[in-house]
């Protein structure tokens, strides 16, 4: 196994329960859809949650949203949508054989992640510095009209989930640039690539609506 | 000394040895097993906690164990009842062993995400279990709240036991959706898939789209518990009811997870004993994904009397009706079959016929509960038990019995005693239902449930409903006692003893590690064929 | 509606007994069910057996390869469908008069706590675990919860909805049979879930004016099922512990009656005081005064445990009455609680 690396990948030996390498990446894919779907409805839940609360308690939520940082929040869109198209870039190099340009994008893809999480790093901290906790735990003097500590329970609730979901992809694609350096990858199997990417695209997706949803909407 | 003789030498059984290779195995057919031993181990004690409580019930102020015990003790057997038992017994344990076997195929499509799939499974009941010793949780299985956020006890560990073995469900279920769609051998078109698969494929559809919502309500009630967010609590501006929708909005759709699966299995059983074609194929098919839908638009039915719209409650009533049009299709088309058929009686049709009996009481007194005048009544009392015992234990597990029975000679190359598994079956029917047709009578006389101390009045029905319990659990441990007496020592069975036509029976018994050797069958009929020399 | 008006009030087998119209109305749509369930299962199960029986294999029995019949298929799916929705109709007809209270309907509140009720009346008064109310004519209870999520059951008026903390609900009934009707908590809630009853005393027009003003009144009509025979099993306890020293009934007492789900034997403070050592002892009650527990502090913290609370500890002990816990017992509980230095 040692003399293969990221110029000198291995062959692939696909599944014994699959036809062929196309079988095997078929179904791959196939099951990594599924998967995303069972995220939608997760997600999907607590949205739900969100706007049946937001439909309750309108001028708290309006109130509470206001609070919140939109320049922090755009920066972070921003920066995942840079991680996406560096994301798109490291896949297409892969299935071009092209591994070492793949590891370069996908290496600029955690360094995206590492900047989202750095700036919701000191989003979070200077809101605990104000004294705004999820709920019960919440004692910010600037806002005290009831029911606004039931909005950051969801901000805190949904951001923190997805933020966890980006570390969990930053450690996905760490793991993929690993198997890339032992010439696991190649133009014949690039799968792990394909499906990682499909794992980052969904979490940026997500992205996507919370943040018009809690800094614009309100 | 024919009991060292194993069918053809070499199969999955001793292709590789040691404990090592059974807790690494990818073999869809060993992680089938481990499954069953896993979720026999907890029905035992779920179980276990079933008669304690059945035996502080016998008598009104003469209780075995003090209330707070008691309330405890009626969470865990539902807990592991739900959770750890009926959810993964059919799918997890036969379904695995069977279904790769009956597509033609080696093994499922993702065959070590199938063995993370079990160890997730342990995983979350070793939380759960662990809770167990640190305080428990006396909440109910169904967590409600502001009780559950209030209550002292490992709550939060339980919670995250179910949370993570919810995950082992998810996968599981995504397994077998991509296996049915992509790994079905040559000829095996939609119009001959077995039943079997048509019913796993539904509820595999079910498992993907219904669990991960339980898995964010249970995530938010432990951030309750944790960080008092306050979306279920009354007393931070949160509702209450809302964690009722959320957690019934899974729960509702995991029945049809318990229940679909069985009704494959009986599929398959009455054509094979009956020597008669399945009546009604497509229907039944059709059937089976018509509940998956209706499954996931009636939660709102447990929650007629929790203070929800009388909008609501119209919409919820109307739609659950609905439920009960394939489910009667089938039950018929089931009993059809049978019609001048060649009926044998071995243990597989005995529990087919089991189910009939017991699912067709279950099924018809959910129609009363979905009835909203008479759900107002007939809710949280013991009414609700019965009917919901009668449709899982009477529905599941006595598909899950009938269908271990039925694949034992495919699993082990060996026939269990039929004499024996006839009386076991007899204990079962005769306890099932002295245990649980008393419990209509008194909740419909009023019987609250969830009750550590019962009123006197109710007496009579308790006490019979408790010996009825006996006759149950000594029913239970004599097909237990087959099934292992028989899997070391029973009569070699051979390769398809059935004379059952789906692809499985096609394989020697035991199988070899990859199920038909190098090349894959072809299928060229109908699984329900049974005509000129196949009657 | 007007067909039900002069029925008789029946206790039908298997159902408790009607105590207002309504529950003549579910009745006798429960019994509609009931029959068409008998009807079907005989359809299915008896079809099943029969076809066992019938079709059992025989040597050279030869069987038809029937794989579906269209005419049969659509039959059992259209039927069904059909009477589904009539019970629907049906349902959903009774489900309106079950909760649309009549606009003259009398108001009382009702408050429930682990592990109790209290009423409210119009007139202010309060009640714990008793509801009084007047023979023939609408009552409407609007209820909330002070803690956590419990659910009122009157099983002789079929009437039952949760209550919720954060929320009002209601249920309504007339009660048409004066007497002693049970109610149940049904929405578990902790502990004592199960002692959570009470009981809605029907009372003739005069006796109830009688109660109003606050004068002794008498109850007549049904009892509950268990009145007597609770009073006969507690006679039957007695005479089965008869052998035993008074302070061993006492303790057997305590765990029957769920004394223990609240009070430790061994000193630790649990929702209630310990008994250990506390006999002949100075309490300081909530209100600050002190008083020495004898046999009355215990026998007035049974009957009406809100009346002198020990400092540090909540007013949620409900009341036992005589019928509960009646002499012979309470000197066995005051002997054992006597017993515990």
């Amino acid at each position: 196994m040692s003399q293969y690396n990221e110029m000198n990948p291995a062959p692939h030996h696909y599944g014994h329960h699959f036809e062929s390498a196309e079988h095997e990446f078929t179904t791959a894919k196939q099951g990594m859809w599924i998967f995303m779907v069972t995220e939608v409805l997760m997600i999907g839940a607590i949205f739900v949650g969100y706007l049946l609360m937001r439909g309750r308690y309108p001028e708290a939520f309006h109130a509470a949203h206001q609070v919140l940082n939109v320049k922090l929040g755009a920066l972070n869109t921003i920066v995942l949508i840079v991680s996406s198209a560096t994301m798109v870039l490291g896949v297409s190099a892969a299935q071009r054989g092209n591994n070492k340009r793949a590891i370069n994008m996908l290496m600029a893809t955690i360094a995206c992640g590492a900047i989202f999480c750095v700036v919701k790093y000191f989003e979070y901290s200077h809101k605990f510095h104000e004294g705004i906790f999820p709920g019960g735990m919440y004692h910010y003097e600037g806002l005290t009209i009831p029911h606004v500590p039931l909005f950051f329970s969801f901000y805190f609730v949904m951001t923190g989930i997805h933020a966890f979901h980006v570390v969990v992809g930053m450690a996905l694609i760490f793991w993929t640039i690993t198997r890339i350096k032992r010439g696991q990858i190649s133009k014949q199997f690039f799968t792990p690539v394909e499906l990682v990417g499909f794992y980052w695209h969904f979490v940026d997706l997500v992205w996507i609506y919370l943040f018009p949803l809690l800094y614009l909407l309100g | 000394m024919a009991h060292t003789e194993h069918a053809h030498g070499d199969n999955y059984l001793n292709h590789e040895k040691g404990i090592w290779s059974w807790m690494t195995t990818v073999d869809h057919k060993r992680i089938g097993l481990m499954y069953l031993a896993a979720v026999l181990f907890f029905f035992l004690i779920g179980g276990i906690f079933a008669l304690i409580i059945r035996l502080n019930l016998m008598k009104a102020g003469a209780p075995v164990v003090d209330a707070n015990t008691y309330n405890k003790l009626m969470t865990y057997h539902g807990a592991i009842m739900v959770f750890l038992v009926i959810i993964p017994a059919i799918p997890a344990s036969i379904g695995n062993f069977v279904l790769p076997m009956m597509l033609g195929a080696k093994d499922v499509a993702f065959p070590k995400l199938n063995l993370a799939s079990y160890y997730i499974y342990l995983l979350g009941a070793l939380f759960a279990c662990l809770a167990l010793f640190l305080g428990g949780a006396d909440t109910g299985w169904t967590f409600y709240t502001p009780y559950s956020i209030r209550t002292s006890g490992a709550v939060i560990m339980v919670i995250f036991g179910a949370f993570i073995a919810g995950f082992s469900s998810i996968l599981t279920g995504l397994n077998f959706i991509v296996s049915i769609q992509k790994l079905r051998a040559p000829g095996l078109t939609w119009n001959r898939l077995p039943l079997m698969l048509w019913a796993l494929y539904a509820t595999s559809v079910i498992q993907v789209l219904a669990t991960p919502v339980l898995a964010i309500t249970l995530v938010l009630l432990i951030f309750e518990r944790t960080f008092q967010i306050g979306i279920f609590d009354p007393a931070l501006g949160g509702d209450p009811v809302l964690f009722q929708h959320f957690f019934w909005f899974y729960s509702h759709p995991a029945v049809y997870i318990m229940i679909l699966p069985a009704m494959g299995v009986i599929s398959e059983i009455i054509p094979v004993f009956s020597r008669k074609p399945i009546f009604g194929y497509r229907a039944i098919a059709l059937a089976s994904f018509g509940i998956a839908l209706v499954a996931f638009i009636v939660w709102g039915h447990h929650l007629f009397v929790s203070g929800q719209s009388e909008l609501a409650n119209f919409i919820f009533s109307l739609l659950t009706m609905f439920v009960a049009v394939p489910t009667g299709v089938k039950v018929f088309s089931w009993v059809g079959t049978m019609y001048k058929g060649s009926i044998r009686f071995n243990a597989p049709m005995l529990y087919a016929m089991g189910f009939l009996e017991l699912f067709t009481i279950g099924g018809v007194t959910g129609v009363f509960l979905a009835t909203l005048a008479i759900d107002v009544h007939l809710t949280d009392t013991y009414f609700v038990i019965a009917h919901f015992h009668y449709v899982m234990v009477g529905g599941t597990i006595m598909g899950f019995v009938g269908g271990m029975h039925y694949w034992f000679p495919k699993a082990t190359g060996r026939m269990y005693n039929e004499r024996i598994a006839m009386w076991a079956f007899i204990l079962i029917i005769i306890g099932f239902n002295l245990t649980f047709f008393p419990q209509f009578i008194a909740g419909s006389e009023g019987m609250p449930r969830r009750y550590w101390s019962q009123l006197p009045e109710f007496d009579l029905m308790n006490r019979l409903s408790t010996y009825g319990s006996w006759f149950l659990a000594a029913g239970f441990i004599v097909v237990a006692y087959n099934m292992i007496k028989s899997a070391k020592s029973g009569p070699i069975s051979g390769p398809n003893p059935w004379r059952a036509l789906t692809l499985e029976w096609q394989s020697p018994s035991p199988p070899p590690h990859d199920n038909f050797g190098p090349t894959a069958p072809t299928v060229t009929q109908w699984p329900y064929e049974y005509k000129g020399a196949n009657v | 509606m007007n067909s039900v008006i002069g029925k008789a009030y029946a206790k039908g087998w298997g159902l408790p007994l009607q105590g207002s119209d309504v529950a003549v109305m579910w009745d006798g749509l429960y019994w509609f069910l009931y029959g068409l369930s008998i009807f079907f299962f005989v359809l299915v199960v008896g079809g099943m057996i029969y076809f066992a029986f019938a079709y059992r294999h025989k040597e050279g029995r030869k069987t038809k390869y029937i794989a579906d019949h269209h005419t049969l298929e659509a039959i059992w799916t259209v039927i069904p469908t059909i009477l589904l929705l009539v019970i629907f109709g049906w349902g959903w007809s009774v489900y309106k008069a079950m909760v649309h209270a009549p606009s003259d309907a009398m108001e009382v509140r009702v408050i429930g706590k682990q592990w109790s009720w209290t009423f409210q009346y119009e007139d202010g008064r309060t009640e714990t675990s008793k509801l009084v109310v007047p023979l023939g004519k609408p009552v409407k209870l609007v209820m909330s919860s002070q803690d956590v999520l419990h659910s009122f059951f009157i099983p002789n008026f079929r009437v039952k909805q949760d209550v919720v903390p954060g929320m009002y609900t209601s249920v309504w009934f007339e009660a048409k049979v004066p007497g002693e009707h049970q109610v149940f908590c049904t929405e578990y809630c902790g502990t004592t879930h199960s002692g959570m009853l009470a009981t809605v005393e029907v009372l003739e027009p005069a006796q109830y004016e009688l109660w109003k003003a606050g004068k002794p009144y008498q109850l007549t009509g049904v009892k509950t099922p268990s009145h007597d025979l609770l009073v006969a099993g507690q006679v039957s306890a007695r005479l089965a512990n008869a052998n035993l020293p008074l302070p061993e009934q006492g303790a057997k007492l305590v765990q029957a009656k769920g004394c223990v789900a609240c009070h430790s034997a061994d000193g630790t403070a649990k929702i209630g005081p310990s008994f250990k050592g506390i006999f002949g002892h100075e309490v300081e009650l909530v209100d600050g005064s002190k008083v020495t527990v004898d046999e009355n502090y215990i026998r007035e913290s049974i009957a009406k445990p809100q009346a002198k609370v020990v400092k540090g500890f909540n007013p949620v002990m409900p009341p036992y009455t005589k019928e509960m816990i009646g002499e012979e017992d309470l000197n066995a509980i005051v002997a054992y609680i006597k017993s515990l230095k």
